[in-house]
């Protein structure tokens, strides 16, 4: 008896440990959403309001042959074709981009923020490389798509891909080509069928949009990238929902527009941001000359400061004249008592960090190798804008507002930043050690906060029953920068301020874009 | 990462426990305390690196300068039978850094529990000795402390399972004794929403890869004094290796291979008491024709020492009387 007693708890440890070993899946938020199936159709959105198309037939798309042309019946018929053989696999792609074009393509962005957001390792000598747009393979691979690259990424794409869209939504009204199920009512629909005309194709549009600007934004994945887009106008074709022209069309239209913005990034002044050896002298310096202490980074060896000249990037919303009517006053002078008891406070809240506070720091840290603080707000819009059920151009467009003012935030950021040049926490007291990475770029105001104070207030013009939620997420969002013992108080409350007054700004324009 | 395996030998339950463990009636070695007796006692271990391999590639971090990760375990062990011991143990944690700005973190990390059963004890001759194990272990977290912020977390967080066949072949006093073990590691989750590792999750769950460790030792094992010399190798089966220039994560690929030395002596006078001390010292494997063989991987170039006290007793007056008598009787 005490043997079988025995034999039996050893079976059992074993037995524990092959049962255990069969499942290992983790819980993917949005990999098994339903197919998108709008609420409202906004049939409407060809005329909403462009940011950089002068109209939205700026662009023109060719008239399409008929339904009845043979041609067009080939194309049904290639799509009979492909479904034919349908596998498990394209039903999973199909499945997958159903879930909406927007959505899966600002997952794919995140995806590549997060993978090239490392900083460049040092030369021998201690000074650093920087990554090249015209030789993007090589070490360090381009992009370091830090947060301000980040910002400016995701809102050119999030813009390009709503005006492309409206343009789309122009061009389906005039020519009002019906669905290919519309057409041929034996056709087999792997996806929930819907009154909009097909032509040119909404989801074809958004990836010729995003494929042609993270040519530049993203060189070295571009393999990956038209992988991505290839899968999915192969998941349109297979489920019935486009013909192939309503694809070409699209991904036309979405081209030439994202070329229009591509231009535009060329010169908006975000090539010459990372500055060069005079530039960085001179920030140290003209802090000196104003009496104050000047920034200088943690990192060994020291690093140039990330991108001094963000704050002159051009902005589509706010002027230049706006970005410095935004520049808060100075931070508490750096010999102050009021500074000294910020430090000490700051040196507090990391003495004896509790479990919850450290989570709180982790959770909003969005550091290297992260989709930054922008990537992380464009995750919570996504999971919120799941839930409203909305229509591909309304994604669209509260994306592009999103990524627009995450965009300014990061400009108006900047701008203060350099301007004053404030040290960081640990920079007045060593004894300060902290609870994630310091960023290299001086502290005063908190990026966090400001990404965070801009986004929620969009967020909550955009959501308005969650607004408060928003609020309370941005208002963590800040204060973990303070527990983390990477900034002050003052920084984040003041970067809240200003963030908040940032998406004013593009709440204005929600409200005149036509979608309201 | 790894940093926290090798650095704090003990961590993580069963894994590298072995690596920095001298004999001292552990799930890694061929001894077991007799029918009712109870030992049980205390570890410091010290372990630093200033080198670590970022995928295969070694480098240092002038960001982190010297990395040490310091613990006491408290560990205990009961023979139910000569044949079936029982064991557990916990550590508490701490690491730091000597440069860069990271703060060390510290903390009771996993407990773990052992079921240690010698199936076959074999005498070819007065001389020598064949005796084959098999041991079951199992350990967990006993608090949830933070396992991103490697090489600082002083854990990987996640709940194992470890089954674990081992051969010991004793001539005289001097001995070898082989192991391998595997390792079910249940998967984690991390304080962010979302992570990255070679794509992108929307979750916060991270699939941990197990991992199989092997280890050849041998020495002398006399009645009062073990002396041996150990060759460790863990091997993570799956995982990734770290980008360049990236931070460590905990569902990296480690795989490490470590020699060690040990020593363990028991009291003449005082038999219940006896003392520890191990070292271990972490290597890039073997190079052979410019081809690498069991290569160290997302770990830390880690030297360890260990040192420890441990009392034994019994817990039944009779059971001792009974082994005395068996023990004359030998």
């Amino acid at each position: 008896m005490k043997k079988l007693t025995k034999y039996s708890t050893i079976a059992a440890c074993f037995g524990a440990l092959l049962l255990g070993g069969c499942s290992k899946d983790i819980y993917d938020r949005t990999a098994n959403i339903p197919a998108l199936i709008p609420q409202v159709a906004d049939g409407d959105a060809g005329e909403w309001k462009p940011y950089l198309l002068a109209n939205n037939e700026e662009f023109s798309v060719a008239t399409p042959v008929a339904v009845t042309n043979p041609d067009y019946i080939a194309q049904v018929n290639e799509i009979k074709a492909a479904q034919a053989d349908y596998t498990s696999d394209e039903a999973a792609l199909v499945k997958y981009w159903s879930a909406g074009a927007v959505l899966r393509w600002n997952e794919i962005m995140r995806e590549l923020v997060s993978k090239r957001n490392l900083p460049p390792y040092q030369n021998d000598d201690g000074s650093y490389p920087a990554p090249s747009s015209t030789n993007p393979l090589a070490y360090p691979i381009f992009p370091f798509a830090n947060p301000p690259y980040a910002a400016r990424a995701y809102a050119y794409v999030a813009a390009a891909q709503y005006d492309a869209l409206i343009a789309a939504y122009h061009y389906k009204a005039i020519y009002n080509r019906k669905a290919p199920y519309k057409v041929d009512s034996t056709l087999n629909v792997k996806i929930p069928k819907n009154d909009l005309p097909s032509y040119p194709s909404e989801d074809a549009v958004v990836a010729g949009a995003a494929v042609e600007l993270l040519k530049l934004l993203f060189p070295a994945d571009q393999d990956y990238i038209n992988q991505r887009a290839q899968e999915h106008m192969q998941a349109r074709i297979l489920s019935g929902a486009n013909v192939r022209s309503d694809l070409e069309a699209g991904q036309a239209l979405g081209k030439a527009v994202a070329q229009k913005f591509a231009t535009r990034a060329r010169g908006d002044r975000a090539g010459t941001a990372g500055g060069n050896q005079a530039s960085w002298a001179a920030l140290e310096n003209d802090c000196l000359a104003r009496g104050e202490v000047p920034w200088y980074s943690f990192e060994l060896p020291k690093r140039p400061p990330m991108l001094p000249g963000f704050g002159k990037v051009r902005s589509f919303l706010i002027d230049s004249l706006g970005v410095i009517a935004l520049r808060p006053g100075p931070p508490p002078a750096v010999e102050s008592e009021k500074m000294k008891q910020e430090t000490l406070d700051v040196y507090n809240y990391i003495k004896n960090p509790s479990r919850e506070r450290i989570r709180i720091v982790h959770f909003w840290a969005d550091g290297a190798g992260t989709y930054t603080p922008p990537g992380h707000w464009d995750a919570i819009a996504a999971d919120e804008f799941i839930k409203q059920d909305l229509s591909e151009v309304r994604w669209a467009r509260n994306m592009a507002l999103l990524n627009m003012t995450l965009f300014d935030a990061a400009i108006v950021c900047w701008d203060v930043k350099y301007f004053y040049y404030n040290p960081r926490p640990t920079q007045l007291n060593p004894a300060i050690k902290t609870l994630t990475g310091i960023p290299n770029f001086p502290s005063y105001i908190s990026g966090h906060s400001t990404f965070s104070g801009a986004a929620a207030a969009v967020l909550g013009h955009l959501v308005p029953a969650k607004a408060q939620v928003f609020a309370d997420m941005a208002q963590e969002a800040s204060m973990s920068r303070v527990y983390g013992g990477i900034h002050y108080l003052a920084d984040c409350q003041t970067g809240l301020e200003v963030g908040k007054k940032v998406g004013g700004y593009a709440i204005e324009r929600a409200k005149t874009d036509g979608a309201e | 990462m790894f940093f926290k395996y090798l650095p704090a030998c003990l961590l993580a339950g069963a894994i590298l426990a072995s690596t920095c463990r001298v004999e001292a009636q552990t799930e890694t070695d061929a001894i077991l305390m007799n029918k009712s007796q109870f030992c049980s006692g205390f570890l410091y271990s010290h372990s630093a690196w200033d080198e670590y391999w970022e995928g295969t590639l070694k480098r240092n971090n002038l960001n982190l300068g010297t990395v040490t990760t310091q613990s006491v375990l408290y560990m205990a062990t009961y023979g139910i039978t000569d044949n079936l011991n029982i064991m557990a143990g916990a550590p508490y944690v701490w690491t730091h850094a000597s440069a860069g700005t990271l703060h060390g973190m510290k903390g009771v990390q996993d407990i773990s529990a052992n079921i240690k059963w010698r199936g076959v004890n074999h005498a070819f001759n007065q001389k020598s000795k064949l005796a084959l194990y098999a041991i079951g272990g199992f350990s967990t977290p006993l608090q949830n402390y933070v396992i991103d912020f490697l090489p600082l977390s002083i854990g990987l967080g996640s709940t194992t399972f470890t089954g674990r066949l081992m051969a010991d072949y004793k001539y005289k006093r001097w001995f070898t004794t082989l192991w391998g073990a595997y390792t079910y590691r249940n998967n984690v989750k991390l304080d962010r929403p979302d992570y990255f590792d070679t794509h992108n999750h929307n979750s916060n769950e991270v699939k941990m890869p197990n991992v199989s460790t092997f280890q050849l030792k041998a020495g002398y094992r006399g009645r009062y004094l073990i002396a041996e010399a150990s060759l460790t190798r863990m091997h993570t089966i799956g995982g990734f290796d770290i980008t360049r220039n990236n931070m460590p994560f905990p569902s990296n690929q480690m795989n490490a291979s470590v020699v060690g030395a040990g020593v363990k002596y028991t009291l003449k006078q005082h038999t219940n008491l006896s003392f520890i001390g191990n070292v271990g010292y972490t290597f890039n494997g073997l190079r052979i024709n410019d081809h690498y063989f069991l290569e160290s991987r997302n770990v830390g170039k880690a030297t360890t020492f260990s040192g420890g006290i441990f009392y034994a007793f019994y817990t039944q007056k009779t059971a001792r009387a009974a082994h005395k008598d068996n023990m004359h009787q030998q």
